[in-house]
């Protein structure tokens, strides 16, 4: 299990550099996809078949989205160019990496092992969680019953995102039209 | 925003009716298999989606579209937050689960979880579908 994790978080580290790197905005969007259904394979592997479920059907409409907005507009990337700032902005990029480097090693050493379950909040949800709300479901009943406030912020994240997008990409006042 | 070529319209329309049953299961079992409101809400979205790509969108359907998209969506979200106020009025808190529990593993079961999934899969069906309209079917000038 641990060779076939490592394979797939290569492959996605791969298409990450990959999409960074390409001209084309379309193969950036493409390799973009490696990502997550790399990520849905993990989630797949790791027993999560809610989470693996919600990545690869909101990966693909993502995809899909990102494909119509670029055949829409414009496939060429924009052009960077390199002076004395990006000196500087290389030096911050490396502290940066190696700051949150340290910091996920230092975070990793004090993580429980896969499958095992010392948390108190967690072993109270898995064995009273059928008894208190009744669904069989023990995620949804986790995100609609005891953490319902989360759900709630979510699904508001998503109608704010709504409208920002409906008021920034109309492009033209209504008066003026 | 045109559309495809025949083989394209006749797979999608035949592919859309069952996109569409499956969102719709995953929303409603949502609290027995995994899943729920919100994947089925993707894969609804999704359905509507491929009609757009394949079959094409004028200025009309596509105001219109958009109209019923953002209504869709605000309606989803009035209802989550209605379920959500409607515990202080039963019973004190926000979020009580104040229907019925029921039979545990049956459709029909675990009070407003399933209430819960059929909204917050109103909202985001019609929360992506408006972005993607938005997003890559309008064009400079609609005036929508």
């Amino acid at each position: 299990m641990v060779t076939a994790l490592i394979l797939l978080i290569v492959l996605m580290i791969l298409g990450a550099i990959a999409a960074l790197e390409s001209k084309d905005l379309l193969s950036g969007i493409i390799s973009l996809g490696i990502i997550g259904f790399a990520l849905t394979v993990i989630f797949l592997i790791l027993q999560a078949p809610d989470l693996a479920i919600v990545q690869i059907i909101v990966e693909t409409m993502t995809l899909v989205i990102l494909i119509a907005a670029v055949m829409k507009t414009t496939k060429a990337d924009t052009v960077e160019t390199f002076g004395k700032h990006s000196i500087f902005l290389g030096l911050v990029g490396l502290v940066f990496v190696f700051v949150f480097i340290w910091t996920a090693v230092k975070a990793f050493q004090q993580m429980p092992g896969f499958g095992s379950m010392p948390l108190r909040m967690a072993s109270e949800y898995v064995n009273n969680g059928l008894a208190l709300t009744g669904a069989g479901n023990l995620v949804a009943a986790v995100i609609l019953d005891f953490r319902a406030y989360d759900t709630l912020g979510e699904a508001t994240v998503l109608f704010t995102s709504v409208v920002g997008i409906t008021a920034v990409l109309r492009k033209l006042g209504r008066n003026r039209v | 925003m045109k559309g495809m070529s025949v083989i394209v319209k006749q797979i999608s329309r035949l592919m859309y009716p069952s996109i569409l049953v499956l969102g719709v299961y995953i929303i409603l079992h949502g609290h027995l298999t995994p899943g729920g409101g919100f994947a089925g809400g993707v894969l609804i979205a999704g359905a509507f989606t491929l009609l757009v790509l394949a079959y094409g969108a004028d200025e009309v359907t596509t105001a219109r579209g958009k109209w019923r998209a953002t209504l869709g969506e605000s309606i989803g979200i009035f209802l989550f937050w209605f379920i959500a106020v409607l515990g202080i009025v039963q019973g004190g808190y926000f979020f009580l689960n104040m229907v019925n529990h029921g039979e545990p593993l049956q459709l029909f079961s675990a009070g407003i979880i399933p209430l819960c999934n059929i909204a917050i899969g109103i909202e985001v069906s019609a929360a992506l579908f408006a972005i993607f309209i938005t997003m890559s079917v309008l064009k400079l000038g609609d005036k929508v």
